[in-house]
């Protein structure tokens, strides 16, 4: 939301290595045998800076749940490695991982069924407080104090949810999530399921809380044009893969992955005659079962370009200007000169080949092949430098 | 003149609840001509979903009272029996819904049930309403549907399955398809496929009433458009009126309040303030009174529906302002709006 929130100076918040998550498929009666895996995240590296917005984009899918979840660490890892704050909390055990809860809240998609129907607003607001110690006396006054910062009536504390409206409850979501004094929220699709002039309501505070607070914020969504209001930097996942991290604004005008362009022109544009004069670009089939992906890039079964190289060598994330950077072997909207001047970076996934979209082959000492083997403050080291540096 | 399949005029929609009397539609009128798409756009609550399911037949219940009426070439939808209402679905009118999982039957298999629907109105032998619904799938895109016929319900994708509803809705070529919310449940490059499906029956023998609250996708395929709130119909006109010379402070609201894809975002999106009103105890006078930040005293009253543009007489609206102030207040920081941006950037 602040155009230098990404910029250099702010800690590493999250930083996220070669993030897999395989959901196992068992079958089987007495015993149970694993079948396969559903590639729900597979090999995701990315970094979230303090008071960031990081949006995550993606058709259902494509693991952007997914991977919120394993951020704030509700479900653990299959493989890769995950800090929070420079600590690895990757396989950390429910204890241990307590303080960093405080400091990592989640707002649900659904406001309905992620808020219990049976307590009152004033003990769903407040359970985070009693988990995590905080003096029985002062969080009375503390519901009431965050009820009335998310815009609801304070004396409401003893209400149901049943009896608010959907744009009421998330704002109930929201100050649950608040109520620890956390520095990230993921924010889990919090405006799909309201009313088009509520969005805008809940958007609009999500946007001061976090210029009040100093909020870290990593916002899924399918609705391209929201994330495009909150975000400083967008990724674009396809079938469990990042294919796409840009500056916000520049996504837009310049999407480098097919599939981010066909993502965008798939969304009408509120403008009868914008719409009428607008190419339509209209991607036949669906995304292919995460069980069995395809091999080499996953997009290459849809993709209007794709060509031979794109079923057998998974592209590597390329890094153009502007920290902007796509895993395609044709990549569009950008200069010879800019594929010449591309960087393997070191957040490709550790499968990808090294085949630039130059033609040429990375060398294997620069960007990510390091990352591998190499210990935290190096990889560390390497994120910070696989960063945007905007210019602001 | 294109030929008028539908006339909806002064319809009213209540049910009697615990609550009290819910008067989810509210002197509601418009038509739908042959070859048109007529978009209804609304939030929840507006009384759009109620409004096309009662042309359906499908609000009747004990608690429920109409009023108006709502012709169907000769037949009144309202009071039609029973019996008429079951040869008029399906064969004159049909509906796509929102939920294609909750709306096909999961234990028959998806060409059985488009040669169920077939065959209830039409004498026709088995296989003969199978080939029917073979080709009817693969003129909606369902690939391979020669093996597809045989597939049960969960063997389909989200898109391949409101796919299979387009099929069996146009099976006996319906004068009215009424689609609510479609692709309400679909990602977007599925939702761009469907849009294109619906695209291809515009200017054909079928008029189209197509329910949603994407502004997006209404400009993508409507010809004509209603805006619903809270039970009435608000404002109606063209594609085009609606967008660029909007009436209705609502309208203006809407049209403000969507995130923009392809401009540079406002730094602060103009949301309309306040939340839609009860149906149980509604505003006095025009529902969007208590959120309008230009309501006036006239505005205890409720606005007729009317042609108020000259050279416009067909783009009616809900609001006492008159012409030039509406021209002036919509104008917010350049484009149109409800009320101006809160934060100075």
């Amino acid at each position: 939301m602040s155009a230098d929130a990404s910029g250099n100076g702010r800690a590493q918040l999250v930083e996220a290595e070669h993030l897999k998550l395989y959901f196992p498929i068992k079958k089987g009666v007495l015993i149970d045998r694993t079948i396969g895996h559903v590639h729900a995240v597979d090999d995701v590296s990315l970094s979230l800076t303090e008071g960031e917005t990081l949006g995550i984009v993606g058709e259902s899918g494509s693991g952007k749940t997914t991977l919120a979840r394993c951020i704030v660490r509700l479900l653990e890892p299959t493989d890769g490695t995950l800090r929070f704050r420079g600590q690895d909390i990757t396989h950390l055990g429910r204890r241990a991982l307590e303080p960093m809860r405080q400091e990592a809240q989640i707002v649900f998609q659904d406001p309905v069924s992620s808020l219990n129907p049976r307590k009152r607003v004033g003990q769903i607001v407040g359970i985070p407080m009693r988990l995590h110690g905080i003096d029985k006396d002062k969080i009375g006054p503390r519901v009431r104090e965050l009820l009335d910062r998310v815009g609801l009536n304070p004396e409401h504390v003893n209400r149901f949810p049943h009896e608010f409206s959907g744009g009421q409850r998330q704002r109930i979501g929201v100050a649950r999530a608040l109520a620890v004094d956390p520095r990230l929220i993921v924010l889990d699709e919090p405006v799909s399921a309201l009313d088009v002039s509520i969005q805008a309501q809940v958007i609009n505070l999500l946007d001061d809380l976090q210029d009040d607070f100093g909020l870290s914020y990593v916002f899924i969504a399918h609705d391209l044009s929201v994330v495009r209001h909150v975000s400083d930097r967008i990724g674009v996942m396809y079938l469990g893969k990042l294919v796409e991290l840009s500056p916000a604004q520049e996504l837009y005008v310049k999407p480098i992955h097919p599939y981010t362009e066909a993502l965008l022109a798939a969304i009408p544009v509120p403008d009868p005659t914008e719409n009428r004069a607008r190419e339509r670009i209209v991607l036949s089939g669906e995304p292919p079962n995460p069980i069995d992906p395809p091999s080499g890039c996953r997009f290459h079964t849809r993709c209007p370009r794709a060509t031979e190289i794109c079923s057998q060598v998974e592209p590597p994330l390329a890094e153009y200007a502007n920290g902007h950077a796509a895993a395609c072997h044709h990549p569009q909207h950008v200069s010879e000169q800019e594929i010449a001047a591309a960087t393997y970076s070191s957040l490709s996934p550790r499968s990808a080949g090294r085949l630039m979209p130059s033609g040429e082959e990375a060398p294997l000492d620069g960007g990510g092949a390091k990352t591998a083997g190499a210990d935290s403050g190096a990889a560390a080291a390497e994120a910070e430098h696989a960063r945007p540096e905007q210019a602001g | 003149m294109a030929e008028r399949l539908l006339d909806v005029t002064e319809l009213e929609v209540s049910f009697q609840t615990e609550d009290g009397l819910v008067r989810a539609v509210d002197d509601v009128s418009f038509t739908l001509d042959r070859g048109e798409v007529l978009a209804i756009v609304g939030e929840s609550g507006s009384g759009k979903s109620v409004t096309v399911m009662t042309l359906m037949g499908l609000t009747r219940s004990p608690n429920s009272r109409f009023g108006g009426s709502a012709k169907l070439s000769d037949t009144e939808l309202t009071t039609a029996s029973e019996q008429e209402l079951q040869r008029i679905r399906g064969k004159e009118i049909a509906m796509i819904f929102q939920d294609p999982i909750s709306s096909l039957s999961p234990v028959h298999r998806i060409g059985d049930q488009i040669v169920e629907q077939i065959r209830a109105h039409e004498k026709i032998s088995k296989p003969a309403a199978l080939d029917r619904a073979v080709e009817l799938m693969e003129r909606v895109g369902i690939p391979r549907a020669r093996d597809r016929v045989r597939a049960y319900p969960h063997e389909f994708s989200g898109g391949m399955r409101q796919r299979a509803m387009i099929a069996m809705a146009l099976s006996l070529s319906p004068s009215v398809l009424i689609a609510d919310e479609p692709t309400t449940a679909l990602d977007v490059t599925i939702q761009a496929q469907i849009l294109e499906e619906v695209k291809q029956l515009r200017g054909g023998d079928s008029g189209v009433l197509f329910v949603t609250h994407d502004l997006g996708v209404v400009a993508d395929i409507a010809d004509r458009v209603i805006v619903m709130y809270g039970g009435r119909v608000v404002e109606q006109g063209t594609l085009d009126e609606i967008f660029y010379d909007p009436q209705h402070p609502y309208t203006w609201g809407l049209l403000g309040s969507i995130t923009r894809m392809d401009r540079d975002p406002p730094k602060r999106l103009p949301a309309i303030p306040g939340v839609p009103p009860s149906l149980v105890n509604p505003p006095e006078g025009c529902h969007f009174r208590p959120r309008c930040p230009h309501a006036f005293e006239r505005c205890g009253e409720v606005p007729p529906l009317q042609g108020r543009i000259p050279e416009a007489p067909e783009h009616l609206d809900r609001c006492w302002l008159d012409l030039s102030e509406k021209r002036e207040k919509r104008e917010v920081n350049g484009r149109i709006g409800l009320v101006r941006d809160t934060v100075v950037a």
